[in-house]
C-alpha cells in the first residue's frame, strides 16, 4: 500500500470521527487529539477502524506513538511493510 | 386490546412531533420493538413499544404534535385471543423494569407475521427509519433493493449497513450534523436550571487510587484485538452501578414529593456531542452487566448517541448519571442532578501523583470522584459511604 493510500485512508478514519473539522487545516505534527477534541473513546474507535480497514492491530503499548497525523502515518507505513517483506 | 401512549422522554419534554410509523394496523410487534420516531428537543428518539401484540389501529397521523400521554396506537394483546375479553389496562409510562426476565406477554403458539412487502408502503416509499434513510441516501442506495428486519419490514439503520457491507467506499462529504443542537441547548438549560431551582444538591469528593485498575487494564488489553479493549471509563461505570445497588437512596426518582428508589439499576452515561450537545442516555441493567458486554453496550450507545439515534427507553430509564470529562480534562467535576433522578457521580481525569502505599511514597494514578445529591433524599453520612464503596470496588478490576 502506498504513503498516499495510508494517509488518505487514515484522514478518511479521522473524518469519521470529527466530521466537521477540514483535516487539510491541521498540522500534522499536532496533537490529534487537541487539534481534533478526540477522547479515549474516539481513539479506540480509531485503532479499529484501522485495525478493520489495513488489518493492522496497534498495541496499547503503541498509542503514544500515534499522537500525530505524521506519526500515524508513519507507524502505519513501517508497520506494513514489514509484514510484507 | 390496549392503547399505547407517547412516553415521557425526560422532564422537560412535554410534546414531540410524530415524524415516522414504522408499523401499520395488522403488523405484529413484540415489546422493546422500535414503532415510530418523534422528534424532541433532544432530536429524534425512537420510540419503542412496552406492549406485545399486533397493531390494530393507528391514531395519530404523521407530523402531529403529541403531548406525552397521547393514545398513539391500540394493540390488540396476544392474550385476547376473542374479543370481550377482559382489556388489560394501560401500562404505566415509565415501568419500573425488573432484571431482565423472559417477555411478561408471551403466547404459546405465535401467528406468523404478515408477509413482508418489498414494495414501498402507501405513501410510495420504503418504510423506513430516519436513520436509516439517512445512511441510504449518504451512498446512495435505493431503499426498495434492501430488506427489512424491523417490524413488518421496516429498514433499520442495521438493515442498511449490511447492505452495505465491506465493500463500499465511505462518502466524500461530510456526514451534516442534523441534530439541531440549539433545540438540544434549550432542553438542557430547562432541565438543568429546573435541577438547581429545586434540588438542595450536596457534594462530596474523594480521591481513589486506580493504579490496581489500570494495570489490570494494561493485562487485559495486550492480548486483545482494539474491538474487544476495555476502557477505565466501563470500570468506572460497574463500579458505580454495584455501589448504587448497594445504597438504593442514590438509585431512582423523586416525584410528587417522594423518593421512589428504582428496582434496576440504570445508570445515565453522559456523553458530549460534537458541536456541543449533551446526552446521558441508559445503559440499562449496568450493576449486571460483564465489563466486556458493558464495554459493547457503551460503545454502541456512544456511537447511536453522537448520530442521534437514542431510543426512548434510554431517554427515560436513567436512575442515576455517571458522567465524566475524560483525559484531558479537569481533575474534579461537579454535577447538577438531571431531575428526576437523585444523584449524579462525577469523573476526574487521572493524574500521576506521589502517594503513600504501605508507608512509602511512591508514583500512583489518582482519581478523584465527586457526588451530588438530594438532600430531601439523603445525607453526607450516607453519600461518604456511597462514594467509599465505588472507591473501593475499584481496588480489585478483577472482581468486577
Amino acid at each position: 500500500m502506498s504513503d498516499i493510500d495510508i494517509r488518505t485512508a487514515v484522514q478518511e478514519e479521522l473524518n469519521n470521527i470529527a466530521p466537521e473539522i477540514d483535516l487539510a487545516t491541521v498540522d500534522p505534527a499536532a496533537d490529534l487529539r487537541e487539534a481534533l477534541d478526540i477522547d479515549s473513546m474516539d481513539f479506540l474507535n480509531f485503532i479499529t477502524a484501522i485495525h478493520h480497514r489495513l488489518s493492522v492491530d496497534v498495541p496499547e503499548l503503541d498509542y503514544p506513538k500515534l499522537i500525530t497525523l505524521d506519526g500515524v502515518v508513519k507507524y502505519l507505513e513501517a508497520k506494513l511493510k514489514s509484514s510484507t517483506s | 386490546m390496549v392503547e399505547f401512549r407517547m412516553p415521557s422522554l425526560g422532564p422537560d419534554m412535554e410534546a414531540g412531533t410524530l415524524v415516522e410509523w414504522l408499523v401499520k394496523p395488522g403488523d405484529w410487534v413484540k415489546r422493546g420493538d422500535i414503532v415510530a420516531v418523534v422528534e424532541t428537543q433532544k432530536g429524534a428518539i425512537e420510540i419503542e413499544i412496552y406492549q406485545s401484540g399486533q397493531i390494530e389501529q393507528i391514531l395519530i397521523d404523521l407530523d402531529s404534535k403529541v403531548p406525552v400521554g397521547t393514545p398513539l396506537a391500540r394493540i390488540r394483546t396476544e392474550l385476547e385471543a376473542k374479543p370481550g375479553a377482559a382489556a388489560a389496562a394501560p401500562p404505566p409510562i415509565t415501568p419500573a423494569a425488573p432484571p431482565p426476565v423472559p417477555s411478561l406477554v408471551r403466547a404459546p403458539v405465535r401467528p406468523p407475521p404478515p408477509p413482508i412487502a418489498a414494495a414501498p408502503g402507501a405513501a410510495g416509499r420504503a418504510r423506513a427509519s430516519p436513520a436509516a434513510r439517512r445512511l441510504a441516501e449518504a451512498h446512495g442506495i435505493d431503499l426498495s433493493t434492501v430488506t427489512g428486519s424491523g417490524p413488518a419490514g421496516a429498514i433499520t439503520y442495521a438493515d442498511v449497513e449490511r447492505h452495505l457491507g465491506e465493500a463500499v467506499a465511505p462518502p466524500e462529504r461530510k456526514r451534516a450534523l442534523w441534530l439541531d443542537l440549539d433545540a438540544m441547548r434549550t432542553a438542557i438549560a430547562a432541565a438543568m436550571a429546573r435541577s438547581k431551582r429545586e434540588i438542595p444538591h450536596y457534594y462530596l469528593e474523594h480521591q481513589v487510587d486506580v493504579t490496581a485498575c489500570e494495570q489490570w487494564l494494561t493485562q487485559k488489553n495486550a492480548t486483545r484485538p482494539p474491538d474487544s479493549r476495555l476502557l477505565i471509563g466501563a470500570l468506572a461505570i460497574k463500579a458505580a452501578g454495584l455501589g448504587a445497588r448497594r445504597f438504593p437512596a442514590f438509585n431512582g426518582f423523586f416525584r410528587d414529593n417522594k423518593f421512589e428508589p428504582a428496582q434496576a439499576v440504570h445508570v445515565g452515561v453522559a456523553i458530549a456531542i460534537r458541536g456541543g450537545g449533551l446526552a446521558a442516555p441508559a445503559l440499562h441493567d449496568a450493576d449486571q452487566l460483564s465489563l466486556d458486554e458493558l464495554m459493547s453496550r457503551m460503545r454502541d450507545l456512544v456511537q447511536r448517541t453522537r448520530s442521534g439515534r437514542i431510543r426512548s427507553s434510554e431517554i427515560s430509564d436513567p436512575t442515576i448519571t455517571v458522567s465524566s470529562l475524560g483525559e484531558r480534562g479537569v481533575e474534579a467535576l461537579y454535577g447538577i442532578i438531571y431531575p428526576p433522578q437523585v444523584a449524579i457521580v462525577g469523573i476526574g481525569k487521572v493524574v500521576t501523583r506521589p502517594w503513600v502505599v504501605d508507608g512509602a511514597i511512591g508514583p500512583r494514578s489518582i482519581v478523584t470522584l465527586t457526588l451530588s445529591a438530594d438532600h430531601r433524599v439523603s445525607d453526607g453520612h450516607a453519600g461518604a459511604l456511597f462514594l467509599a464503596e465505588i472507591g473501593r470496588l475499584l481496588q480489585e478490576p478483577g472482581k468486577l
